[in-house]
């Protein structure tokens, strides 16, 4: 008989407190508590972590990478968002 | 180690005429040393390589727990015995990592075990040796390490996304792994005359399994020339099995062993270490499933995986039982 597989969960780390939490990668397991308990295990073996999110990997949503250019191309020409795009005029300071 | 969800191609399959220029582009990228991502389009034979790749690679770190965990019990103290637990579980880490990867390229986990349990997935020959004593845990983290850290380095920069990046993580883990082994032989050929012979017994037995960890010659490798344009493989195994012995006989002499090899000499002019013939009979035995302990390592995984079978069930019923509950109460 085909064994029912454990499902699969993402695991987010935040490392230091004041950073955020990041993606570090993926486990099976039957529910957050394991998951969160096996996270400790796989991925802060050497104190890379003080917190843990799991989350099931089926309720992600994720962009298309077909879409990419539609999505992000438009910053590509708005320049203008950066502080680096303006000219401040010699001797003007504390700007 | 991305989800298995997120990677789903729902694209139809390309016509002739696309999927020439699709791999056309393809190419162009791995050219351009950009990183391939689960979701990309990528060619079928590039896929298939890695599935086996990455999994043969879980696999191996996975049965390559067995025969150091034959010493878990006889470490010698405390101090060892907690250093081999440490190394032992970043290998089942390891395995882990890697079988998130191969994941992502739409294989489950099930099927990867299941081609392990069955005989039909490889695994690195160098684990179906016995450990006969403690002088082979040294020996094994000195030289079973150092060859794995020399093929892994490159594949940090391996052109698919979640195995260079499964990789980058191994390799900060396995540095400590060599070191420690290399240390269990700095103090045994320093010890006694008893120990002393243990140490040059233990590296008589693993040399030149180790050298077999890089693969066949490149004459006859088979995948070399497509792995290497793909990126995937950076070097040669015949390249990286040089760079092996020229740091390691060196190392060698450090302790004042000798690498059992008659053949072996530095050519000054390349400043390389010739050595001797491999036994690629031996080699070929081994891997198809005829080594000193094929059938004791998959035994002993088999009968791991089905004793953990009920534990397996009993947490999913458990799961269930309770998703159940908090959905009734929330109904309430
Ligand atoms: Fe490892
Ligand atoms: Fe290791």
């Amino acid at each position: 008989m085909q064994e029912r597989e454990l499902p699969l969960w993402e695991v987010f780390i935040r490392s230091r407190t004041g950073l955020n939490h990041r993606h570090v990668g993926s486990l099976h397991a039957a529910d957050a508590a394991m998951a969160i308990q096996n996270a400790r295990d796989l991925y802060c073996r050497r104190q890379e972590g003080i917190g843990i999110w799991v989350v099931e990997s089926a309720a992600i949503h994720a962009s298309d990478p077909a879409d990419k250019d539609a999505l992000f191309d438009p910053a590509e020409d708005k320049i203008y968002r950066h502080p680096t795009f303006y000219d401040v005029p010699d001797g003007v300071e504390n700007i | 180690m991305y989800t298995q969800g997120l990677d789903q191609a729902d694209t139809a399959a390309p016509s002739p005429e696309e999927e020439v220029q699709l791999r056309d582009a393809f190419q162009a990228r791995i050219d351009a040393e950009e990183k391939i991502e689960p979701r990309d389009w990528m060619p079928e034979d590039y896929r298939r390589t890695l599935v086996r790749q990455i999994s043969q690679h879980a696999h191996s770190e996975i049965v390559g727990m067995l025969p150091e965990g034959n010493w878990l019990t006889r470490a010698p103290s405390l101090k060892r015995k907690a250093i081999l637990l440490a190394k032992v579980q970043d290998e089942a880490g390891h395995g882990l990592y890697l079988y998130s990867a191969a994941e992502t390229l739409g294989t489950s986990r099930q099927e990867m075990l299941d081609q392990l349990l069955s005989g039909k997935a490889k695994y690195s020959s160098i684990f179906n040796y016995p450990t006969l004593n403690w002088a082979d845990i040294g020996a094994i983290g000195w030289l079973v390490d150092g060859a794995a850290i020399m093929n892994q380095i490159p594949l940090c920069r391996c052109s698919y996304g979640p195995y260079s990046r499964a990789m980058v993580r191994v390799c900060k883990e396995e540095s400590f792994h060599q070191r420690q082994g290399y240390e269990i032989m700095t103090v045994m050929a320093r010890g006694t005359d008893e120990q002393r012979q243990m140490a040059q017994d233990a590296l008589n037995r693993w040399w030149w399994p180790s050298l077999m960890m890089f693969g066949p010659s490149d004459g006859d490798s088979a995948h070399t020339a497509q792995s290497m344009a793909w990126k995937i493989k950076r070097f040669t195994n015949d390249e990286l099995r040089q760079k092996f012995v020229d740091v390691t006989v060196p190392q060698a002499h450090f302790l004042g062993l000798e690498i059992p090899d008659p053949d072996l000499a530095l050519d000054e002019e390349t400043g390389h270490w010739c050595f001797g013939e491999i036994d690629w009979q031996e080699f070929k035995q081994v891997l198809s499933g005829n080594g000193p302990c094929n059938a004791e390592r998959l035994g002993a995984r088999r009968s791991a995986h089905e004793e953990g079978s009920w534990v397996r069930q009993a947490l999913l019923a458990h799961a269930d039982k309770q998703r159940e509950r908090s959905s009734a109460h929330e109904a309430a």
